[in-house]
Formats: structure tokens, sequence, C-alpha cells
């Protein structure tokens, strides 16, 4: 097995049933805490999804600091925004769809060209949303704040790295897009997995891999599990988690693609604009390579189990392995 | 804020009338912008900035200070000559607005000058943003007020209409809301654009301290500013009436000014009946 040792992953982590389960949302609960306890300026919005966003801890805990906006995504965003103007660093929390997605003007005008310190938690992102269906998958988000200057984005793997950016964004001045998803998914990293915003972190490497995979998210377990696969069929790979989309590790990425001369891009989200769009960026202007993309391929999701929506969207495991097979033909 | 004596009162008109040729000259020097609001609310700005907020221009980031946060951005050219004025960048760079590697955006930026709060321009945002400078005083335990300028147009913007209920929800009755409610907007009349009437009705069902002067009259304005101070229910809203254009004849009540630009002769004639107002006040004053 060849799990990259610096990445200190969980050891199981290919035992199914003996791993814990949590959605990433879960991290930002505690990691928010966290982060409220070291520093007292921090402060909390919610736009009536308090509960469902994991809002709900902090909002017990620091009563005084912590405010509802109620349905109205576009105020919380520019409340924020006075909020930290005036020397506050506000967290604000609602779904994807709505925050940045239904408040995108205020973000780009009081908070990103502002500068204003603001925390942007976009929950329920992705198709892994499932039963809701596609008004409430968020699959442009990424793109959307990747095109603001200032802005940070960052997308967590599973719920403890989901804390450590929770925190990290706590520490980073200027404004900051953190994107969680809905369902439960393993916890594959450990407490002492390194995290840095913007390094991005090898967590596979076979023996003279072949070809890198690059996916964020909670996608980055299944392109771990197919990189397992792939080894058994002689096929070998180095899987990076690129948990920062923006600034994107343009040294690492161009390193790997330069080395080992293909790329898989995983992400569940609008390959345009998305992580997909930000290596083929990178790479046109630092080393042209072959890339094969898994993501939304310019379509809306749609209602379904969580599951075979991944199959439907081509983002399950095998999806991985047969776009890893192509990109190889393509060398 | 002291008590507006007589004497003070005559300096603020004068103030306003200087306010008011230094925007138009720097409209007409950058060939662009808007001018019929600034010069609606040149009597506003210079009460705001010579009477009652709480400042120093030689420590625009003092902790205590009162904060004016400017909604509707395009006014700008009038909060620009205020700043000036008070000493917060030098007068002869009033002329550099809009032009390349300037300080004076065409629309405010935070950061860009000295004496601007927020960035604005997008409409409908900035009380969202008040309440917030509102929330950080209160955490902090300061005492600062925070005004908000609005325009009435941007009334129609859903945004603005969330600021009012959260302020409301949270008392936060150290912002005061100032509308220029000049009734006019880019396309017309607000009347009949998007009719806002009747705005006092709107903010008392919202439940706000509801106030109705006339914007163009400084003594009004103060009264209203004085007995919002006295209001710890609830936040105020003064709906200052004013005339667009005020003081340039042809422009007055005329909605096309409010983002037209200056022909040679227009401006030579606005210039010379702005010199000619500020002439009279001073001479009626002496």
């Amino acid at each position: 097995m060849s799990l990259y040792p610096a990445a200190k992953l969980l050891g199981t982590l290919f035992k199914e049933g003996e791993l814990d389960m949590a959605p990433t949302r879960d991290g930002y609960g505690t990691g928010l805490v966290e982060a409220a306890t070291k520093n007292k300026n921090v402060v909390a919005l919610c736009a009536d999804l308090t509960e469902s966003t994991r809002t709900q801890a902090f909002a017990e805990k620091f009563p005084a600091r912590f405010f509802e906006c109620g349905v109205a995504e576009q105020n919380m965003a520019c409340v924020a925004a006075g909020l930290a103007v005036s020397g506050k660093i506000p967290f604000i929390a609602s779904y994807a769809a709505f925050s940045p997605g239904r408040n995108w003007e205020q973000i780009r005008t009081t908070v990103a060209y502002n500068n204003a310190n603001v925390k942007i938690a976009g929950h329920h992102a992705g198709i892994s949303v499932g039963p809701d269906g596609a008004t409430h998958q968020m699959t442009e988000d990424i793109a959307l704040m990747r095109a603001l200057p200032n802005m940070t984005v960052i997308v967590p793997c599973d719920a403890e790295e989901a804390r450590k950016a929770t925190l990290a964004a706590a520490h980073i001045v200027g404004p900051v897009y953190i994107r969680f998803a809905r369902e439960k998914s393993p916890v594959f990293t450990t407490d002492v997995s390194p995290f840095t915003p913007n390094k991005a972190q090898v967590v596979w490497e076979s023996h003279k891999p072949q070809a890198v995979i690059i996916a964020c998210g909670p996608l980055v377990y299944n392109a771990l599990h197919a990189a397992r696969l792939l080894e058994r069929e002689g096929i070998m790979s180095v899987v990076l988690n690129v948990h920062t989309i923006k600034p994107l590790d343009e040294k690492k990425i161009t390193d790997l693609a330069k080395k080992y001369g293909a790329v898989v891009t995983v992400e569940e989200h609008q390959i345009a604009g998305g992580l997909g769009g930000a290596v083929a960026e990178l790479l046109a202007r630092t080393h042209p390579t072959p890339i094969e993309f898994i993501g939304m391929l310019n379509v809306f999701g749609s209602s379904g189990s969580p599951e075979k929506l991944s199959v439907k969207y081509g983002m399950d495991v095998q999806s991985i392995v047969r776009a890893t097979q192509k990109v190889l033909s393509r060398k | 804020m002291d008590a507006l004596h007589e004497k003070k009162l005559k300096k603020l008109e004068e103030i306003a009338a200087a306010l008011r040729h230094d925007a138009v000259e720097m409209v007409i020097n950058a060939g662009s912008g808007h001018i019929a609001g600034p010069l609606g609310m040149a009597d506003i700005f210079a009460a705001l900035y010579f009477h009652v907020i709480a400042h120093n221009h030689r420590r625009p980031a003092w902790p205590d200070r009162d904060r004016v946060i400017l909604s509707n951005g395009h006014i700008c050219p009038i909060q620009y000559a205020a700043l000036a004025h008070a000493g917060y960048f030098p007068k002869e760079e009033m002329k550099t607005l809009r032009q390349i590697g300037t300080r004076l955006e065409g629309h405010p930026h935070r950061g860009a000058l000295p004496g601007i709060e927020t960035t604005s321009g997008p409409l409908g945002s900035g009380l969202s943003q008040a309440c917030g400078v509102a929330l950080a005083g209160r955490l902090d335990g300061l005492k600062y007020r925070t005004y908000c300028v609005l325009s009435d147009g941007e009334h129609q913007e859903g945004n603005l209409w969330e600021a009012v209920m959260f302020a409301a929800k949270h008392k936060l009755n150290a912002v005061t809301a100032i509308i220029d409610r000049n009734n006019i907007q880019i396309d017309g009349m607000t009347e009949v654009v998007m009719p806002l009437e009747s705005l006092r009705a709107k903010y008392e069902a919202f439940n706000w301290h509801v106030l109705e002067i006339d914007g163009n009259n400084i003594a009004q304005f103060v009264d209203a500013i004085w007995e919002a101070h006295a209001v710890y229910e609830k936040p105020t809203v003064i709906i200052a009436h004013t005339i667009p254009g005020k003081g340039v004849d042809f422009m007055e009540f005329d909605y096309h000014w409010h983002s037209k630009t200056f022909s040679k002769a227009e401006a030579k004639k606005a210039l010379h009946e702005l010199r000619t107002l500020e002439e009279k006040i001073i001479s009626e004053h002496q």
C-alpha cells in the first residue's frame, strides 16, 4: 500500500466498516468554537440554518457574539463586512446555493473589494446533498469565489481537515471561502495530518508514478480508492489533495505534472471555473500536460441518493480509474 | 455635538455653498459623474462633517470616531468635497476625481482615501454594513454613532429592507439612517419608476423612529439628529426632503441631471450661479 507517510492518514482508511463517518460541516462546528475560544473577536452569523450549518454550538457557547440574520443572505454578508471593518472576524454560514449563490455581488463589493476579514462558510455544497435536488446542490460556488480578487478558497476533504481549515481561516487576514458538504463521509485524516492553506498535500504515491490525480473535498477519498485499484492493475499514480484552490499551490502541481506527464482532476463542482479549470489554466502556462476532468460537465444535478448521483455524474471510484487509464493513453 | 448658534449656522451654510461649488467643479473636470444628488445633499454633508460627527482628520482610524457610511456611493463628490474641506486630503487633489491613479475613485473605495469607511456604489448594501459597524461598537462598549446616508431610489433594492428589519430586531439605536428623498432616479421620478410612498409608513411598520425634514435646512437637520440621539429603543431614520440640483436653477428638480454630464456652456453657467450664491451667503452673513 502506497499511502504517503508524511500525510499521516489513518492506517485503516480502506477498511470502510471501521471508519468514522462525519459530514465536513461537523468540522466547521468544532473549528468555529475552537477559533472563538482562542480569539474573542471571532463572531458568527447565520441565515436561519443554525443547526444544519453546525453553528449551533457556537451560538450556545457565545450567545452575545452570535447574530441570527433570518433568511436574508445579502444582508448577512454586508453586516459581516461592517463587523469586519470594525475589527471583528465574522464567520457567515448558509447553504452555498444561497451564500455565495444569492449574495455574490454583496460579497464581491463589501467583502472582497473592501478586503474585509469575513469568512464565508458555504454548506451543503456539491451533488452529495442528494434528494433535495439541483436547487440545493451548489456546483458553481468555487468558480464564483475563485474569480474574486483577495479571496482564499478552501475545500476540506473530511471533517478533521474542515476543523483545521476553519481554524486556519480565522488566522488568515482577508476574505476566505470554505466549502462544506452535508453528507457523512469517511474521516481519513488525523489530528496530526499536516494542513497548511496553499500547500497541497500528497496523500498517495505508488512506486514510479505515471499520472497525478488531483482532487479536492470528500472525493479525495474516492481518488485514494482509485489509486489503490490502479496500482493493482499495474498503473502507478500520485494522489494530491488540493484543499486550497486559491491561492493554488502552483509549484507542487507544476512539479508533479513535469515529473509524471499526465493529470486527472477530481471535484464535485462544475469543471468550468472549478479545480479542473484552475489546474488547466496553471498548466497551460507552466507545463502543458494532458488532463482528464472529473466533475460536472455543464449540467445541473438532480434528486437521488448521493451514491447513485456519484455514479450518474461520473465521480465514483470506477470513473476515476477510467479517467486515469484514458489520460495515460494520451501521453 | 454643540448647540447650533446662529453664527455657527451661518458658517455651515457658507461651507455648504463651498462644497456645492467644489462638487460641481470636480464633476466638470472629470467629464462624468453624478451631480444632482451631491448638490441636494450639500447642506447635510456640511452639517455632518462640520457640526454633528466626532472625528479627527489626523486620526481617520480613531476607534471612537462617529462613522459616516455612504450607501449611495454615486454622490461621493459631495463627500469628497467635505473630506477635503475637513482636512483629510489636500483640496487640490479634488481635481483628480475619476482620473487614472487617483485616490478619488468614481465610486468611493475603503482604503483608497482616508475618511472613506466602506466601499459603495452598488445600491442597497450600505445600511447592512452600518448595522455591522454598530454591532461591533456595541460588542466593544464604544459609544460612537453610525450615520448611514441613503438614496430614495435604492429603497427599491431588497437588500435594503433586509437591513431595515435587522436594525429594528437588534434595536440599533446608534444607527441613524438619512434618506436623500429627492424623488429622482436615473430613469425618471421615483413614483413613476417604482413608487416608494409611503416611506414613513413603511419605516414605522418596520419599527423605526421616523423623522421628516427639509433636507436643505441645516437647522432642521441638526434638530432631527438631536432627537435621534435621544431615542434609545430603536433606530431612527431621517427622511430628508431635498431639492436635486439645489443651487443651480436650471438643474433643480430635473431628473435628467441625476447622471447627466455638463456641456461647456452649462458648466460655465452652473459655476457662475454657485459662485454668486456663495458670495450672497457670505455677504448676508457679514
